[in-house]
């Protein structure tokens, strides 16, 4: 377990060099600058750019400037935002709450209403509801996020007035309800996708179970069929699930990205997003290396809860 | 009194006078300001497409940061939609005829106001000012624009409430640009050793109307009323800017009501039909200072013959662009500067679509067409490529219909669109583009200078300072704008801007389409709203924004 542990982690080091290497390579070798959003500034100046330029130590070869950075991340020191003048763990910090609240709220609906209907329709192969929900995940996926939103906003609060056309909260109120009445319409639409695939990986993985012989022998031995189901069936079904659920780690960092837009979310989707817009190369570079090494956490995390479960897995 | 004059008396007036400080008060208090409240009521939520993240007003910034740095902050001087400066921090406007100007505008001496106070309740002092001066050319402080203030020599504080320097030389826009310098506290930031990371950046204190509140990162910016505002306001209790990064959902949560003005970048003009009839909102379209043209790079070989510039200006069909895909909100125009600039030229000639006569005109400059329909002379090509920022779906369509519309006349126009990030780096600063459509406010501040976009000497592919990116060069207008520079007499100042206007329309180094307008919009009941189109924010004046009670 120990020796495990120790050449992951040997692994993942290098892993995260080469990732940060090829992150800032293709993020400075892009045309443009964080600069070139006040090109158009009125009675802006190329010498007054150039200064600037030379102030934030933009002008510098691009390998200094990579050492520079890194070394000052092995001392703990992320950078700062050239867009928000604050320092890169700060700023993310302040996006990651948003994003937690909507994507576990989310992922607690897509996971439970995913499952539940999964087994539903392998246990009911061939049935109304099995059709439905087949329909209806094809439904799901096909049609883009952003639709399901405005259609929701436009259904729910323009028509409606039920429910709030989007931010986190309102201003001035701030209650534990205030946000809960915000969180409802975003985390439907972002849990629809999430209900979808989920759903169909549990019945295709339910299914596979379902047919083994030690199910049967377990039926043969007079187990009662909703104990067959949640002790054998759903048990075995589950495992595969863990590992993909150890996968949706990073999304907390990309996932929502659509729906934080849609629905006004100060989350972590938009923060990489208008930290790219304006060429944020702190920000964008702490995003990347943050995201990277919740992937490499994320498969940590599934391979030794997957060890535990199952006692066949070995780490080695 | 001065309700009853045009605006062209008025400014006519005081180029001759200079008796902008007397008039100032009755230019803040219209008649619809009569029934605000006593005490600071309610809040207003203002939405904004782009995030407000720079707050320490000498530091490079967008639009939407000066919503929120001119709410906190205050120059010497402001300036009124009609063109006047108006005092701020200063208890009057410096003229010649004042004596705060020297008759050759090299000695300023500014008067303050003795009653302002710093947000935390100290005096605000000529000390300040000479603080702020200096920072903004201290080589270590990321300041943005240093255009006139490099000019500034020994200032002199004379006493709390006066200041004095001299000029290295004559340079009229400096009022202009004091317009856009916000003054910062000294006791505050000189004692940092540095003010590029200063805690002031993200917890300003200004003298303005709306004291920082505190900010949502991501998500808005909240700042309370200052009590003790030195002028007239502030009329409510809180004022938020909210950042909604989606144009749709912008316009969505002006509908729904969750914000009460929608700010920078308004209302898409597809969207004005529906806004015009919503209940409850008050929806009106605004001129804005930008021009929209086709801006050529005039060093390319396609564009160096004066009849090819006017050929493809001929065959573009400004009025079909206008109508057809702009709503027909914009209005044509023929001069880069904005139609109600003072200094703006109205007798320029006017645009002709004509293909006939684009057609003419490249026949007998001897460009003829060759195998491919596309015209040719001496070598080269009549094609070029078209760029803007990706995504601009209007701005889009308007390229593809040039690009028809030149095709028929034998000329290859390519769409070459980038993401703003790379559009507007070197791409753009080192004139790497045949042409762009791009839209851009060409003036300094709200004056008519555009040394920094026409100069000779200020192209930075050729190695020059300024952002003369179309590499535009005309001896003659490098004297007409070099003289207008030094000379503080207004009228006469139109008069050489206007010459340059003409010759600049006459050269076309750029086509221009037209000038912007902006659909504006807030909740009806919301009062003290007032377009200035020499701002470049909506909320330049929310000190004076109130509910109808």
């Amino acid at each position: 377990m120990a020796g495990f542990l120790v050449k992951r982690l040997w692994q993942s080091i290098i892993l995260l060099i080469i990732v940060s290497m090829i992150g800032f390579g293709v993020l400075h070798l892009t045309p443009g600058g964080p600069l070139s959003q006040y090109a158009l500034t009125p009675g802006m100046t190329q010498e007054t750019m150039d200064r600037i330029a030379e102030q934030m130590g933009l002008n510098r070869p691009l390998p200094i400037q990579y050492l520079d950075w890194a070394w000052r991340l092995l001392q703990g020191d992320w950078g700062t935002s050239y867009r928000d003048q604050q320092p890169v763990l700060t700023v993310i910090g302040r996006h990651l709450f948003a994003t937690m609240l909507l994507m576990v709220s989310s992922t607690v609906i897509s996971i439970g209403l995913g499952t539940w209907i999964g087994i539903r329709g392998a246990t009911h192969r061939y049935s109304t509801f099995d059709y439905t929900a087949t329909v209806g995940a094809m439904i799901a996926l096909s049609i883009p996020t952003f639709w399901f939103g405005l259609v929701g906003i436009y259904v729910f609060s323009l028509k409606l007035g039920w429910l709030p056309a989007g931010n986190m909260y309102t201003i001035g109120d701030g209650s534990v309800l205030d946000y809960l009445h915000h969180l409802i319409l975003p985390s439907i639409v972002l849990a629809l996708v999430n209900i979808a695939i989920w759903s169909r990986y549990m019945r295709t993985a339910t299914l596979d179970v379902i047919n083994q012989d030690f199910v049967k022998t377990a039926r043969a031995k007079g187990v009662s069929e909703r104990r067959v189901l949640m002790k054998h069936v759903v048990g075995n079904a589950l495992l595969p699930m863990i590992t993909l659920a150890g996968m949706q780690l990073p999304n907390l960092l990309s996932g929502a990205l659509v729906t934080e837009t849609v629905f006004t979310w100060p989350g972590m989707g938009r923060l990489f997003l208008d930290s790219l817009g304006y060429n944020d190369y702190p920000v964008v570079m702490g995003l990347l290396m943050f995201s990277a090494i919740l992937v490499l956490l994320g498969n940590l995390i599934a391979d030794l809860v997957a060890a535990s479960i199952d006692p066949r897995i070995r780490l080695a | 009194m001065t309700k009853n004059m045009n605006r062209r008396q008025t400014l006519a007036m005081l180029g001759l006078t200079g008796a902008a400080g007397a008039l100032a008060p009755n230019l803040f208090v219209g008649p619809a300001l009569a029934a605000h409240p006593e005490a600071p009521t309610g809040q207003i939520v203002v939405g904004v497409s782009q995030e407000p993240t720079v707050f320490n007003p000498l530091m490079p910034r967008i639009e939407v940061d000066d919503g929120v740095q001119l709410s906190v902050f205050d120059g010497l001087v402001r300036i009124s939609p009609e063109g006047e400066f108006i005092p701020a921090l200063a208890a009057e406007v410096p003229s010649i005829e004042n004596g705060g100007l020297s008759e050759d505008g090299l000695n300023w001496h500014f008067k303050l106001r003795d009653d302002v106070k710093w947000h935390d309740g100290e005096p605000f002092t000529a000390e300040d000012v000479k603080f702020t001066l200096e920072l903004i050319m201290d080589p270590n402080f990321r300041s943005w624009r240093t255009t006139g203030h490099e000019l500034v020599r020994d200032i002199e504080v004379v006493s709390p409430t006066e200041i004095k320097w001299r000029m290295e030389e004559p340079f009229a826009p400096y009022m202009s640009i004091l317009v856009e310098t916000m003054m910062v506290p000294k006791h505050i930031l000189e004692p940092l050793e540095d003010r590029n990371e200063a805690p002031f950046n993200q917890a300003p204190v200004g003298t303005g109307a709306f004291k920082w509140g505190s900010r949502k990162a991501g998500d808005h910016v909240e700042l309370t009323a200052n009590s003790d505002y030195f002028g007239e306001g502030p009329y409510v209790e809180r004022l938020i800017f909210k950042y909604i990064p989606d144009l749709t959902v912008l316009y969505t949560q002006f509908k729904s009501g969750d914000i009460d003005i929608i700010s920078n970048q308004y209302i898409t003009p597809d969207n004005y039909a529906e806004a015009k009839s919503l209940a409850g909102k008050e929806v009106s379209v605004v001129p804005s200072p930008t021009v929209e043209s086709v801006f050529l790079n005039n060093e390319k070989p396609q564009f160096q013959e004066s009849a090819v510039r006017k050929a493809i200006y001929a065959a573009i069909d400004k009025q079909t662009i206008i109508d057809a895909l702009y709503y027909g909100l914009p209005t044509p125009s023929e001069s880069y500067l904005p139609q109600q600039s003072y200094y703006y030229n109205p007798d320029l000639p006017q645009h002709d679509y004509s293909p006939d006569t684009a057609n003419k005109m490249l026949d007998e400059a001897g460009w003829e067409r060759g195998a491919d329909g596309i015209r040719a002379k001496d070598g080269v090509r009549l094609s070029f490529s078209n760029s803007t920022t990706s995504g601009n779906h209007l701005r889009e369509q308007a390229q593809q219909f040039i690009q028809q519309s030149l095709g028929e006349v034998g000329i290859e126009m390519t769409i070459e669109n980038k993401p703003p990030a790379v559009m507007w780096g070197e791409y753009w600063t080192q004139s790497q583009f045949d042409s762009v459509i791009v839209g851009i406010v060409f003036t300094t501040g709200a004056d008519a200078d555009v040394t920094v976009r026409f100069a000779s000497d200020a192209i930075p592919a050729q190695g020059g300072r300024g952002s003369n990116t179309g590499q535009y060069q005309n001896s003659e207008v490098d004297k007409l704008l070099e003289e207008a520079g030094r000379i503080f007499d207004q009228v006469k100042r139109k008069e050489i801007y206007g010459q340059v206007q003409e010759i600049i329309r006459e050269d076309l180094p750029l086509l221009p389409l037209f000038q912007y307008a902006t659909v504006r919009g807030h909740k009806e009941g919301l009062k003290g709203i007032e377009a200035n189109i020499n701002t470049r924010i909506d909320t330049w004046n929310a000190a004076q924004y109130y509910w109808d009670q």
